[in-house]
């Protein structure tokens, strides 16, 4: 079966450049239409998509596609989906292969229906067994990894981010192939206004990081003086971030806490959840504090490679084979100690 | 009229996240070892769902609330008996499988024709609410689906917030990449939802509340028509959990100076 495939992409928030997770999921894209044999084109949307099409004019498509406009310009279902609809239409290709964006995973499962195709997302690798193509995704939150394959055709695959090395090339101008997409009243009821980033002294997700540093609900729990040190815990924490350069995440049982009036981390909200009802993010290295390492939970740490925690319960959930070391110790005493040896380390550094 | 919502909430049930999945063979592909004897739970994001329906009609008197699923008859009744004490809402039930494993294009076509025939809802008026995605198939496109079939052309992904404004338009919080919210002005209904947790508590059990509701719920889990999902080409290959144990070194008697000089040199290595 020919399998021709198209790469699917939108701009960034600059409008001048891919996201990473699309260099990644191009590199995805390109391993596989080698492995097929395959030719691939691509398909870009945005306000203006020059720049990002030179970006990747070495990648080897046989064509650049492009949807742009100032409709194009902000994430909004009906617009990206219709310009999805319309570069799919243009290519007619058998797999469509997409980065899974925010903006994506928003309007791409919607043109498995206009395109009467079949749709997934969360892909973390794609392969060719015994001459089928094949995909890897998680399920029942990353606690059973299935492989699996569709028949039907055309079949859309949205790529997680960190699955696979991101392509590199140098730029080069390229010409695109511009289609003209009309968008209708109908599919302009909702505008775009704007991003609002939350609540906080300081931007604490940072999905860069080398390390996901995870507080708990014994932070706002009462300490060996019989009382509560919330104040305290902020101070140690926002030092320790700012320190480390860490991405803060929070046990489900803290973040709740702010809804049930009990004292709470100014700065911890649901975004920061890491676990069954938060998000799976994708650090090298995680450091746990005062929270139990209970499966809901530690289903969140699936993709964080190395594990320490730190907690005073010597028989908690890290101890049983979730954590590479768990520390039993007072985390208000060591995050204190571990804040003033990381400044030392940061101005020895900065001395030389 | 204007500002009455019809919200239909899609929820599916999942294994309660404590117990330990075990997949196994079966005639129709992968499944849970005693799937049936797992104690079920509301999709978490759902029921976030859920909770945010409830809160948005009591602010908009004459909206009405349909709690749309699809699962074995005797795991909805199950999850029922928790979930109807925490808000008021009507049960539209179609029994069939809620696995993981059931392929989300059937599921959504199924949903959306049982949404379709509903007595009494007013499309123009259909919020389809809903979790980003499930805990179990975490497929993250049912929903979108659904909204496809129903034909509607507002929809939002990892939604944390809704609020009406003075013109009947709606404000929506949806998660984007580096912990923060895009803000969209959506002109009304219809639109779909698919809610990450909202900045709503859990309500509390209320057995008022679950009376009420149980006189509704019951004759629909009797009415609930059988819908075995298909899965037209989807093939598993295989179905297993991650094979990683970690051997745990627990450190104990350590002062914290020499944890935090642990921790520090472990952090800067690269």
């Amino acid at each position: 079966m020919n399998e021709n495939i198209l790469f699917l992409a939108h701009v960034d928030e600059s409008g001048k450049a891919l996201p990473k997770i699309a260099c990644e999921a191009l590199g995805a894209a390109l391993a596989l239409a080698q492995q097929l044999n395959a030719p691939l084109e691509i398909g870009l949307i945005g306000e203006n998509v020059q720049s990002s099409a030179d970006s990747i004019a070495a990648a080897g498509a046989a064509r650049i596609l492009s949807v742009a406009g100032l409709d194009f310009a902000k994430p909004r279902f009906s617009s990206d989906a219709a310009a999805a609809e319309a570069l799919c239409r243009a290519s007619a290709p058998q797999l469509i292969i997409a980065p899974g964006t925010s903006r994506f995973l928003r309007a791409l499962p919607s043109l498995a229906l206009r395109l009467s195709a079949q749709v997934d997302t969360h892909i973390t690798s794609l392969n060719v067994t015994d001459s089928s193509v094949t995909a890897t995704r998680w399920f029942y939150r990353q606690r059973i990894e299935g492989l699996f394959e569709r028949k039907a055709r055309p079949w859309i695959l949205l790529l997680d981010s960190g699955c696979h090395e991101p392509w590199h090339g140098a730029p080069a101008p390229v010409s695109c192939q511009e289609l003209a997409v009309p968008v209708p009243p109908e599919a302009k009821r909702t505008s775009v206004t704007g991003i609002r980033a939350p609540k906080s002294d300081s931007q604490t997700i940072r999905p860069d990081a080398n390390l996901l540093f995870v507080a708990g609900a014994g932070w706002t729990k009462k300490q060996s003086d019989g009382k509560i040190h919330p104040q305290q815990a902020e101070t140690l924490i926002l030092d320790f971030l700012r320190e480390s350069g860490a991405s803060l995440g929070g046990s489900k049982s803290l973040v709740d806490q702010s809804g049930e009036n009990q004292a709470v981390l100014g700065f911890m909200t649901h975004m920061n959840q890491v676990g069954q009802t938060g998000s799976t993010p994708r650090h090298p290295k995680g450091l746990s504090t005062c929270c139990h390492g209970e499966e809901p939970h530690v289903v969140g740490w699936r993709f964080i490679n190395d594990r320490r925690a730190i907690n005073l319960d010597p028989n908690c959930g890290w101890a049983r084979g979730k954590a590479d070391v768990l520390y039993v110790a007072d985390a208000f005493q060591v995050m204190d100690k571990l804040n003033a040896l990381l400044a030392e380390r940061a101005a020895e550094l900065q001395a030389k | 009229m204007s500002g009455v919502f019809h919200i239909v909430v899609c929820a599916g049930t999942v294994p309660d996240p404590l117990q330990t999945l075990e997949p196994i063979e079966s005639p129709a592909g992968p499944a849970l070892k005693n799937e049936m004897l797992l104690p079920a739970i509301l999709d978490p994001w759902a029921a976030h769902a859920l909770y945010e329906a409830a809160n948005l009609a009591a602010y908009h008197p004459g909206s009405r609330v349909w709690l749309a699923s699809l699962g074995p008859k005797a795991k909805l009744q199950q999850v029922m008996m928790t979930i109807a004490q925490k808000v008021s809402f009507e049960l539209l039930a179609v029994d069939g499988s809620a696995s993981g494993f059931a392929d989300a294009h059937s599921t959504a076509e199924i949903l959306a024709a049982a949404i379709s025939a509903l007595p009494g809802l007013d499309r123009s008026r259909l919020l389809l609410f809903g979790g980003w995605e499930s805990a179990s198939r975490g497929a993250g496109v049912t929903l979108q689906l659904i909204g496809g079939r129903l034909g509607i052309l507002d929809q939002f992904q990892g939604v944390d917030q809704i609020t009406t404004l003075a013109d009947g338009s709606l404000e929506i919080l949806e998660r984007i990449e580096g912990g923060r919210h895009q803000v969209s002005i959506c002109a009304g209904p219809p639109a779909v939802l698919g809610w990450a947790t909202g900045n709503l508590p859990e309500p509390r059990n209320n057995p008022q509340i679950g009376m009420a509701n149980m006189r509704t719920i019951m004759p629909a889990l009797q009415k609930a028509k059988p819908a075995p999902p298909a899965q037209p080409g989807l093939e598993y290959r295989s179905a297993s959990p991650p094979k990683q144990q970690r051997h745990t070194r627990i450190v104990k008697d350590l002062a914290a100076e020499e944890v935090a000089r642990e921790i520090a040199d472990w952090i800067i290595k690269s």
